[in-house]
């Protein structure tokens, strides 16, 4: 993996949300990870963890509270000029969760599609435009009599599908997909994830994919991380996280995913976490899993975990996993 | 007669502006006594119109039931009195709504909501139903249930509510809870102490279960038997066994392969194309004809019946005919265990 | 139970059924824009559409209405006061006020009047029908700038403070708060003690308020727009301010900025008639619908008829555009229907 080039690289990554006076929601709170050139880093998590704000915070939907973003080696966090904005805007795209808000309403799926190409001027005639607008239209699996309709004649499926047309028409490299399927039933959800896998190798696109759902994530991408309350927990190629998760959290995720196979629910162990996910304005002192963890030592309320290397690839941050790192008191 | 609830050739329709939705297009369900019966498919497909219809709660207009029976206990409930209706919802049969944020009035307070339903039901005394609160919110989980029935809803989180939603549905010991997707809303974690509970208390009160669900991991984990539903029908009904590892309607073949298994490395998931049948144009066959890999011409004008395949296991579908050529199931099908 | 399969399904129709994938995306129904939608649902809309019909006729009426004889607006004649209401052939017709008589006695004839002044004469003896039209076209006219004046002033005020936020928004905001607290009728009196009674004061009093509510209407659908997905989707093509105010935030405001103007075109009305009525309005010899109403008042015990069209008119106007801008509510927002 070393070897590979890095296209994204996070740092310490914040976002705070002010609420009411004095007061902040730390819905990001310092993650760190890499995504290299080429592959699909998988982000998952329970519902307000942060993934969201992580991927929006990337692509400059809000501004980072602190630490750095660096894209293709560049620091994008900050003041940027115009020019600096737009190149970004047309490397970086992404695709959203809702495919019922994600489209105006008031638009013909072809200027939905051709927006971006109207802004970076990507046509020079409108017969090329249209041309344009086709062979995108036919990439998602939809076709060209479509261009002229509106978004609301279509069902969540096709709409994802404009959606991805619309990131790709700027033919960016790297495509933030934040719950793409979510809103998806489940056998159109398989068409999405497919069509996204084979724009992947075709146009050989980097993908910060974001999910609850566990096992489309493992299935789609290359890497995994795990979200928990605005940190970090593990980070670990998508079969080694499967196979061998070092976090407790982790670990209660996997276990907690019912699978569709009656023979396995009917013996598996469960480990059911007590509780809930406590609040992102007040969050717990120390390791901010350790109120729900079945093995919370005393020093995960004092010190906060360091997120380590604690194999090759394999990145967590747990107090059972961080031997030589427990000396550096910091937080 | 085992049958505490039975649906019989049940058809719902809505009248919109666009013509008329025919939601539900003959529907036949049995649930046995402290079964649980889980009702999966496509999205529109009928689902929560059929649990609504069961629980009479359907709006009318734009509404109408136009054919079918429901029958309780051997009694039909579409032809019971609105009065008739009102005593049967929350005793006999009650309902847990998807939404737990909604599901809960916000101005009232916590033991309030439970203590109703026994107030108005069993004709229970203010003091002995508050106990009755206290003793349902412990059942369904809540630490320090003395405190938190005074308490508001904005006061519990997400799974808490959810768990006093069951604990309403649970008060007057119902004899059949319909879960309108009771975990949808809820993170993995979460659901996996709401499942937990589910189990439990179906084993401490032998509820019967209707759960209506998309989740097929659910189903495994929850359901003795499975109803599939497509286009406002049910194509497929058996054990969770049959349905999981023998199933015979390409729907539900479509619907097992395109789920990702964990323990699976396989790179390709199994896609259904297209998109589900409008409803207020149905198709004159199969519903699933248009997306079928096996759609053969009889599909395509006629509407399979039912295909007794075993005691517990019906199909709708041409291909079970013996004139039908022989198909197999994707791979991944039937595959047990790890 | 097997059903067993029909006679009329053969063996060749086992045989694969050629469906082309690609029509499984086809949409068959007819594609409809938003506002083609909406025109449909709006002309399905009985009451609306008869509200239109009388709010063009009456429109067109004060338009050539005054053209249609000669008498003039103004032209006094001491000798033709206060006659009720005479039409040549309608007058047979006993139960409509167009005989010419008052109290039982004809007055045309009692006072040899040979002319015919279809909605009467005032004190001074002006053609009412002519006087009636030309106040309906004083009334509109005043409806119609308020009617742009919320358009531009509410549209431009909301659409920055929630595009902007933030400090503008709060200033802005605050502004909004002190103007609306202080009451339109003290305005008024203090517009009136540097200005003339008449159409310039009456339009400035209700434009400058007028768009207070228009202001909140957008800047709250505006908030709501500002965090949708398509708006971020459109940041993160890296659009401009202008391009999403103007190719996102408009056109979905839209809706609710042509509602809200229509149920302002009536309030303008009434308001312009009540200060008319009360003597802060239009000015003798102008006439405007309240006005006339203001000076048939005084003679309602005697002649009754003189107050009778003016308000017949007033009443229609507020009615139509009433009924008219609930039906395109419901043409724009038909969820908002129960
Ligand atoms: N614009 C905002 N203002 C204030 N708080 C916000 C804002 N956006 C998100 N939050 C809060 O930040 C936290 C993280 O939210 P985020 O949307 O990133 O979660 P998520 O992991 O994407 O969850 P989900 O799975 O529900 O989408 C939540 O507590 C949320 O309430
Ligand atoms: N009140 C209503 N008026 C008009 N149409 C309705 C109404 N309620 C439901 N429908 C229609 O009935 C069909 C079936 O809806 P239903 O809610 O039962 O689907 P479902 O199977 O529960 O789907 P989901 O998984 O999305 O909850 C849909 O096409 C829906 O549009
Ligand atoms: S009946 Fe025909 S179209 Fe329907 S599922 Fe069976 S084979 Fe496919
Ligand atoms: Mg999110
Ligand atoms: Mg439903």
């Amino acid at each position: 993996m070393s070897n590979k080039e890095k296209l994204l690289e996070v740092k310490n990554l914040k976002k705070h949300f002010p609420v009411g006076r004095n007061l902040s929601l730390k819905a990001v709170d310092g993650v760190d990870f890499d995504i290299y050139k080429g592959e699909i880093l998988g982000l998952v998590g329970e519902s307000g963890c942060g993934k969201s704000t992580t991927g929006r915070t990337i692509i400059r939907l809000y501004n980072a509270t602190d630490g750095s973003v660096k894209f293709a080696n560049k620091e994008i966090t900050g003041k940027k000029s115009k020019k600096e904005l737009k190149e970004l805007n047309r490397r970086m795209q992404m695709i959203f969760q809702d495919p019922y808000a994600s489209l105006n309403p008031r638009m013909t799926v072809k200027d939905i599609i051709a927006e971006g190409i109207d802004i970076h001027g990507l046509a020079k005639s409108s017969k090329e435009r249209n041309e344009r607008v086709y062979e995108l239209l036919e990439t998602v699996g939809l076709n060209r009599e479509h261009a002229n309709r509106y978004p609301h004649e279509f069902s969540g499926g096709q709409r994802q599908r404009i959606g991805i047309a619309r990131a790709l028409a700027v033919e960016p490299d790297f495509i933030i997909a934040d719950e793409p399927i979510s809103a998806l039933d489940v056998s159109i959800q398989a068409q999405v994830v497919n069509l996204l896998q084979e724009l992947q190798q075709e146009h050989g696109l980097t993908y910060l994919f974001i999910a609850h759902d566990l096992s489309m994530v493992k299935h789609i991408s290359d890497r995994v991380g795990v979200m928990y309350l605005g940190n970090m927990a593990e980070l670990a190629p998508s079969d080694e996280l499967y196979d061998n998760p070092l976090h407790p959290y982790t670990q209660a995720l996997l276990s907690a995913i019912p699978v569709p196979d009656p023979e396995i629910e009917r013996t598996r162990e469960r480990i059911i976490l007590e509780g809930d996910v406590p609040s992102p304005i007040d969050p717990p002192s120390g390791c901010r899993f350790r109120t729900r963890c079945p093995m919370a030592m005393e020093i995960c309320a004092i010190v906060r975990p360091k997120w380590h290397e604690a194999r090759e690839g394999h990145w967590v941050a747990c107090h059972l996993h961080n031997e030589e790192a427990n000396e550096t008191k910091e937080d | 007669m085992d049958n505490i609830l039975e649906l019989k050739d049940l058809h719902v329709s809505f009248d919109t502006f666009s013509g008329e939705v025919q939601a539900v297009r003959g529907v036949n369900l049995e649930l046995k006594k402290g079964e649980t019966l889980a009702i999966v498919g496509e999205s529109g497909s009928g689902k929560s119109v059929t649990s609504k219809t069961i629980m009479g709660l359907i709006p009318k207009p734009p509404g109408k039931i136009k054919n079918g029976e429901i029958l309780f206990e051997g009694k039909d409930l579409l032809k019971f009195s609105n009065k008739e209706m009102q005593r049967v919802r929350g005793k006999e049969i009650s309902m847990i709504f998807q939404d737990p944020m909604t599901a809960l009035n916000p101005t009232m307070k916590v033991g309030k909501q439970i203590m109703e339903g026994l107030i108005k039901h069993q004709n229970m005394s203010k003091s002995d139903a508050k106990k009755r609160a206290i003793e349902l919110l412990e059942l369904v989980g809540i630490p320090n249930p003395d405190a938190r029935v005074d308490q508001y809803p904005h006061e519990f989180s997400g799974g808490m509510r959810q768990r006093v939603v069951i604990a309403i549905a649970l008060a007057c010991n119902p004899k059949v809870l319909i879960a309108d997707e009771p975990t949808t809303a809820l993170d993995v974690t979460i659901q996996a102490q709401i499942l937990d509970l589910m189990k439990d208390l179906q084993d401490k009160t032998g509820t019967a279960i209707v759960l209506i669900t998309h989740d097929l991991g659910v189903v495994a984990n929850l359901a003795q038997k499975v109803a599939v539903m497509y286009g406002g029908k049910v194509v497929e009904t058996g054990t969770v066994d049959e349905i999981f590892y023998n199933p015979k309607h390409p729907y539900t073949w479509g619907l097992l392969s395109s789920m990702p298994k964990l323990h699976d490395h396989s790179n390709k998931l199994l896609a259904i194309p297209g998109s589900p049948p409008d409803l207020s144009d149905p198709p004159k066959g199969c519903p699933f004809a248009a997306r079928c890999p096996h759609a053969m011409k009889v599909c395509v004008d006629h509407m399979p019946g039912y295909f007794e395949l075993s005691e517990t296991q019906k199909s709708a579908c041409w291909l079970v005919d013996e004139r039908a050529p022989k198909v197999n199931p994707p791979e991944t099908i039937g595959v047990r265990g790890e | 139970m097997m059903k067993m399969p029909n006679n009329d399904i053969t063996n060749d129709m086992f045989l694969p059924a050629d469906i082309d994938t690609t029509q499984s995306e086809k949409i068959s129904r007819q594609s409809l824009s938003f506002w083609k939608d909406a025109r449909k649902r709006l002309a399905k809309n009985k009451g609306a559409m008869i509200s239109l019909v009388i709010i063009i006729f009456i429109v067109i009426i004060s338009l050539i209405g005054p053209h249609m004889n000669n008498y003039g607006a103004y032209k006094q004649n001491l000798h033709l006061v206060n006659l009720p209401a005479k039409i040549p052939v309608l007058e047979k017709i006993s139960f409509l006020p167009f005989n010419g008589t008052e109290h039982g006695v004809d007055i045309y004839e009692q006072r040899h009047i040979k002319q015919n002044f279809w909605f009467g004469t005032d004190d001074l003896g002006r053609d009412l029908w002519t006087r009636t039209w030309k106040g309906t076209q004083i009334s509109l006219l005043i409806a119609v700038i308020a009617a742009l004046a919320d358009l531009v002033i509410g549209v431009a005020y909301g659409g920055i403070s929630a595009y902007y936020g933030k400090h503008v928004d709060n200033v802005m905001q605050r502004i909004v708060e002190v103007l609306s607290g202080i009451p339109n009728l003290v305005l008024i009196i203090l517009l009136i003690l540097v200005l003339q009674p008449g159409l310039l004061t009456i339009t400035i009093a209700i434009v400058s308020t007028g768009w207070i509510s228009m202001s909140r209407i957008v800047r709250g659908q505006m908030l709501r727009l500002k965090s949708e997905e398509y708006v971020y989707a459109s940041q993160t093509l890296g659009a401009s301010n202008s391009r999403i105010i103007f190719k996102h935030l408009v056109p979905n405001t839209s809706g609710q900025i042509i509602i809200n103007t229509m149920f302002s075109v009536p309030s303008a009305i009434f308001f312009e008639a009540f200060l008319s009525f009360i003597g802060l309005g239009i000015r003798d010899p102008q006439a405007s619908l309240g006005s006339l109403i203001n000076r048939a008042y005084g003679v309602f015990q005697i002649h009754p008829s003189q107050v009778l069209f003016p308000s017949i008119v007033i009443c229609l106007l507020l009615i139509c555009f009433n009924i008219l801008g609930d039906g395109l509510r419901d043409a724009f927002d038909p969820k908002l229907r129960k």
